[in-house]
């Protein structure tokens, strides 16, 4: 691959296209205002985000960021809004003390942000020394089993939690007619 | 020269010009099969003015449509509206990138080529969804809706039968899974019934879904031409239409080309003879146009069903019965 011309370039310029998708995708899903394309945002932010996990190695992580955020979690959103939303962008409310609350979601977002850079800037970094697993589904089921089965389990319990929330939600307004 | 062309990147960037062109091609011609065999079982000619037979049948509808004006019609959200035709095209033509044709014609052997292309076919979905819903055209966003639920519906024992398969192959590398059912239509993961004596039931629940999956008839509930217009493409018009068209033919190819890799060997030959090398990729096609056929001749042979009979074939019989093969496959393993 490295005797290919230019390869360092092209690979540096997919980066640049992972992480611009990331940032545009992300921007979208903030700034827009209506919430349909806002999922879009999120999807595309998604996609971007995909693409960094492919370049820090992990495919598996990359394609289950694919099929789970864009393929579930997206779809869901959108399905949501479809039954309820009118797709009118949203009146103009003029909040009391607009300019505090402002304010307040300024400062958290600064405080996010230095939190955010300061550990990634002075935190010591591990090089990892060769892959964490070759990414096989013997390796993948060993490491849930295993290493991660804890955070496994809970994810589970999370996932059951909602699950029962939804039915339940559901159940009441069923019998409320 | 020759080993200009071998170099990694060439090499991929050449794989993808073919499979554009394979899948524009197939586009093009299937939809000419399509009519053929409508006509055929209809008991009509179906196409034959334009050229030998209706050869040239798929040419002129290509130029009727790239003539045709892309109209914006007012109200739409325009921006989504030409977004969703290119988000439906591009995942079928990643899929196909991992899909291997022949024992080496593969344009990317990934490790993980099973989840490459469900995680990528799920996007299809999303952009169906959002044409119907840019459109703002009540028939587009009730099939809007309905793809939602169908393919919620479906997605959930398609994945259950790809984890049975999982646990048979024991790798996601497609390659890796045609190479396991060599040596005789015996082997190939259909007929496996030592390992489990589901597994042509599981073939069937994995066909089902894939039809069900590509909105193809009898759940062609997102373009119940009798009932929505054209479903989710209603306001489309041009090739804005033709692309969304193109993109259900290139889902069933990478369908039915899954279908051919797991359960009936790739590109292993059935009874030993002619295998290996160009003989394997025409057997490989021939296992997928016969599939290709096959879809062909449910649509035109089985009436639309009911949405409500639809969602309850799968919830009710298609997720209990993959659950069981999941459950008995794991049992045989453990026990033999």
């Amino acid at each position: 691959m490295s005797n290919f011309p230019f390869a360092d370039y092209i690979t540096g310029a997919i980066f640049c296209l992972a992480v611009g998708t990331t940032l545009g995708g992300a921007l979208i899903a903030a700034l827009s205002t209506r919430i349909i394309r806002g999922v879009c945002g999120l999807m595309i932010c998604c996609i971007g985000l995909a693409g960094l996990y492919w370049f820090l190695h992990s495919p598996f992580l990359a394609l289950m960021e694919i099929l789970i955020y864009v393929g579930a979690v997206c779809v869901t959103i959108v399905f949501g809004v479809m039954l309820s939303e009118t797709d009118e962008p949203a009146q103009e409310k003029q909040r009391s003390f607009a300019a505090l609350w402002g304010l307040g979601a300024v400062l958290v977002g600064l405080g996010v942000f230095f939190a955010v850079s300061r550990l990634s800037l002075g935190g010591p970094w591990k090089v990892p020394a060769a892959f964490a697993n070759d990414g096989s589904v013997q390796a993948i089921g060993l490491a849930l089993l295993t290493t991660y089965s804890l955070a496994f389990e809970l994810i589970s319990l999370v996932l059951l939690v909602a699950i029962l929330g939804a039915l339940v939600i559901a159940r009441s307004g069923r019998t409320k007619e | 020269m020759m080993k200009f062309l071998t170099i990694e990147p060439v090499r991929v960037l050449l794989y993808l010009v073919g499979i554009i062109a394979f899948t524009a091609a197939n586009a093009a011609y299937l939809v000419l099969a399509e009519r053929k065999g409508a006509g055929r079982i209809q008991r009509r000619p179906g196409p034959n003015e334009a050229g030998w037979a209706g050869i040239l049948q798929p040419v002129a509808d290509g130029i009727k449509l790239l003539a045709k004006q892309v109209m914006v019609p007012p109200g739409t959200d325009s921006l989504l509206f030409r977004a969703a035709p290119l988000m439906v095209m591009a995942p079928p033509l990643l899929c196909l990138a991992v899909i291997p044709f022949g024992d080496t014609i593969v344009a990317c052997n990934l490790n993980i080529g099973l989840l490459f292309v469900f995680s990528f076919g799920s996007i299809n979905v999303m952009a169906l969804m959002l044409g119907g819903w840019a459109s703002r055209n009540k028939f587009a966003i009730i099939s809007s809706a309905r793809v939602v639920s169908q393919n919620v519906a479906y997605e959930i024992p398609m994945l259950l039968v790809v984890i049975t398969m999982l646990m048979v192959t024991g790798t996601m590398n497609l390659g890796e899974i045609v190479r396991q059912q060599a040596g005789g239509f015996w082997h190939w993961n259909l007929l496996k019934v030592w390992v489990n004596p589901f597994m042509p039931v599981t073939f069937i629940i994995f066909f089902i879904c894939m039809l069900a999956e590509t909105n193809r008839a009898p759940f062609d509930m997102a373009e119940a031409e009798s009932e929505l217009v054209a479903g989710a493409f209603t306001e489309y018009g041009g090739m804005g239409f033709g692309v969304f068209f193109m993109a259900e033919y290139a889902n069933i190819v990478v369908g039915c080309s899954l279908a051919t890799i797991l359960f009936l060997g790739g590109w292993q030959s059935p009874i030993g003879v002619l295998s290996g090398g160009w003989f394997g990729a025409a057997w490989f096609l021939v296992k997928l146009y016969a599939l290709i056929f096959t879809v062909i001749w449910i649509r035109w042979t089985f009436p639309r069903t009911q949405f409500y009979s639809l969602l309850n074939l799968s919830w009710k019989i298609l997720i209990p019965v993959s659950l069981v093969t999941l459950l008995l496959t794991g049992v045989m393993m453990k026990i033999l």
